[in-house]
């Protein structure tokens, strides 16, 4: 039930794993050292965290920016739409890229952050989406992209209500075994159904979109188009999570018993929160269709599901700017350490481990936005 | 309202007239809570029925008798942690709240009212069981005799025609008792019927118009207070001896 513990447990061993592999390829007797150093490190860490101070000090920052939430996000809105013009086209590349993984950890913080339903093979949907752009635009050229985009979200959000009605009554790792498997028969489709998704070989040739004379051709301007589409899904989502959906949701996962009781229907809402989820990862794969040209199964494998996880669980679960800051730090940080080459990945996994030793509810807390505007309100009165 | 032989126990009819309130006492596994979990759809009963205003309520979801006007308080409480005093009566609005998913992005007028209304019925409800001070506080950090208030007010949010309260006042202090028995006596004077689980004699006994006594699954024994006070058989139950004595 609780995707909370679930998911920080995934991230810790993953980073322990990312560490290990350099020396497991020499000698594999490392492994029970590697991992008891990191149950070590990680005791330490949460005696640390425990600290009187360095809890006052976290308190007194959370309250700073919960007061200054709308100039904060102007500001930061501002700095990526002036960034293009002075940023390196491999930096806008890369942002591009971290703002179709941001609109994905967006979408599935509402699943596994306010609803508590833990997903696994949420890429699955991704993947929906970005094939029906694919085919309708380039496989059979049916129809354009802006047509193709409602259509992939939605397409995703039907197969999100086709897996849902048999599969979230379901309880915590049961339904996290269901949508494993889900992601996994969504890649093996594509990989077989030749005549549809081009098999291995995946769809080439799919065009960025035009707006009249005006297409997002360049770099730029598909950077624009995205950050465009993430600011869209962010506003919806911020949205309905302070809204009577949002505090339904939260509800659901605090105690579904009592939430029962209180006359709200829980499978309805696992439901409802779980296709709009869906709906918001096929457009993700709409417009990482339009800017790769081509897709191929190779784009949507597991460790793509457990990435974006671990950008909604490492920025803060239920929190609407955590899985935006989890999803730059998790696209961004590892090309930053591009540099350390053979050690890059050594040196990602240590510093998620980090993360999860000192603010294991995620960089940002777990707290909805709801909840931190009124404690603005309550700090001011 | 009836509930007619729920076989999840045995052969327990309760009546409950509108506006009534009252109390279900019996020793500690006497099948209290379980009556409660029928009646409200946590358990589905094997055989017997319930009746909500003549319609036949047996079987249904929780969420469906709630939204009949059925509200519970929770024995081992159920608190939404991460959430405002607020929020929590707020989530408790739900079923009253009229605006779509799409208004929720729009945020129309109709949005706004009807957050506004809902708000303001929430802050009143935080008011009456006083927990006023503490309405923009986690429930989590919450006394364990503030859980409870909120757990009341809570149901109450959902507007209930019968409010089932399950043990409200045990681990309260005499005063803190004192103050959800006036509390219950207000709710009752809005025209809504409690019925209560309690093992505090002096609440039992202070506020209930009747009383069914319950031990191993049965009715052993119901009326008013002074009336289940000298019944031979409760004084049994309760002290042991009689056919439905315990090992001590």
């Amino acid at each position: 039930m609780n995707g909370g513990s679930v998911g920080t447990g995934i991230i810790y061993y993953l980073g322990i794993m990312l560490i290990c592999a350099p020396f497991l390829r020499q000698n594999v007797l490392w492994l029970p050292v590697v991992f008891l150093l990191a149950w070590g490190i990680r005791r330490g860490g949460a005696l640390l965290a425990a600290n009187e101070k360095v809890t006052s000090l976290r308190g007194r920052s959370d309250r700073f920016f919960a007061r200054r939430r709308m100039p904060l996000v102007a500001l930061v809105a501002l700095v990526f739409l002036i960034m293009p013009l002075c940023a390196s086209g491999y930096l806008v590349e890369v942002l591009t890229s971290a703002f179709l993984y941001a609109i994905l950890a967006s979408a599935l913080n509402i699943t596994v952050g306010l609803t508590g339903v833990l997903v696994l093979g949420f890429i699955g949907f991704y993947a929906i989406g970005a094939y029906t752009t694919g085919i309708l635009t380039a496989k059979f050229a049916l129809c354009g992209f802006w047509t193709a985009l409602p259509l992939s979200g939605l397409a995703a959000m039907l197969c999100g209500v086709l897996l849902g009605i048999p599969t979230l009554r379901l309880k915590g790792d049961y339904l996290a075994i269901v949508t494993l498997g889900f992601g996994e028969i969504v890649r093996i489709f594509l990989n077989n159904l030749d005549p549809l998704t081009g098999g291995p070989n995946g769809i080439l040739g799919i065009k960025r979109p035009s707006l009249g004379p005006f297409t997002a051709d360049s770099a730029t301007a598909f950077y624009y188009v995205t950050f465009a589409f993430l600011a869209a899904t962010v506003f919806v989502v911020a949205r309905l999570i302070d809204s009577r959906y949002g505090r339904a949701w939260v509800a659901v996962r605090e105690n579904e018993m009592a939430a029962g009781a209180l006359g709200i229907d829980v499978f309805r809402k696992h439901l409802l929160s779980f296709s709009i989820s869906a709906f918001f990862a096929g457009i993700a794969g709409s417009l990482f269709a339009v800017k790769q040209g081509f897709i191929s199964p190779d784009s949507f494998t597991f460790y793509e599901s457990v990435l974006v996880l671990c950008m909604v669980v490492l920025g803060g679960l239920g929190n609407v700017a955590g899985a935006l800051l989890g999803a730059g730090l998790l696209v961004v940080v590892p090309e930053v350490l591009r540099e350390f080459a053979l050690y890059r990945m050594l040196v990602f996994g240590a510093v998620m481990i980090a993360f999860m030793i000192f603010r294991p509810h995620g960089i940002l807390g777990s707290r909805t936005i709801a909840l931190e505007r009124k404690d603005a309100a309550d700090v001011s009165e | 309202m009836e509930f007619g032989g729920l076989k999840a126990l045995s052969r327990v009819s309760i009546r409950v007239g509108a506006g009534e309130i009252l109390a279900v006492i019996g020793p500690n596994g006497a099948g209290k809570s379980t009556f409660f979990n029928a009646v409200t759809g946590t358990y589905k009963p094997s055989g017997g029925a319930v009746y909500l205003r003549g319609e036949r309520i047996t079987g249904l979801p929780p969420h469906e008798i709630a939204r009949r006007g059925v509200a519970r308080s929770f024995q081992n409480l159920k608190p939404f942690a991460e959430m405002t005093v607020t929020e929590n009566v707020l989530v408790g609005r739900e079923v009253h709240f009229r605006s779509s998913l799409l208004s929720a992005v729009v945020r129309g007028g109709r949005f706004r009212e009807d957050e506004r209304r809902h708000r303001e019925r929430a802050r009143e409800l935080v008011e009456f069981v006083g927990l006023g001070a503490r309405r923009n506080t986690l429930a989590r950090d919450l006394t364990y005799g503030e859980q409870k208030m909120l757990e009341i007010a809570r149901a109450l949010a959902l507007e209930p025609r019968l409010l089932l309260l399950d043990e409200p006042v045990a681990g309260m202090n005499p005063t803190e008792t004192g103050f959800v028995m006036e509390l219950v006596r207000k709710v009752q004077a809005q025209g809504i019927t409690v019925l209560l689980i309690e093992h505090d004699m002096r609440m039992v006994m202070g506020i209930s118009e009747r009383i069914y006594v319950l031990d191993h699954g049965e009715l052993i024994a119901c009326g008013t207070p002074d009336e289940v006070r000298n019944d031979p058989q409760v004084i049994a139950a309760y002290l042991g001896g009689g056919k439905n004595a315990r090992a001590q």
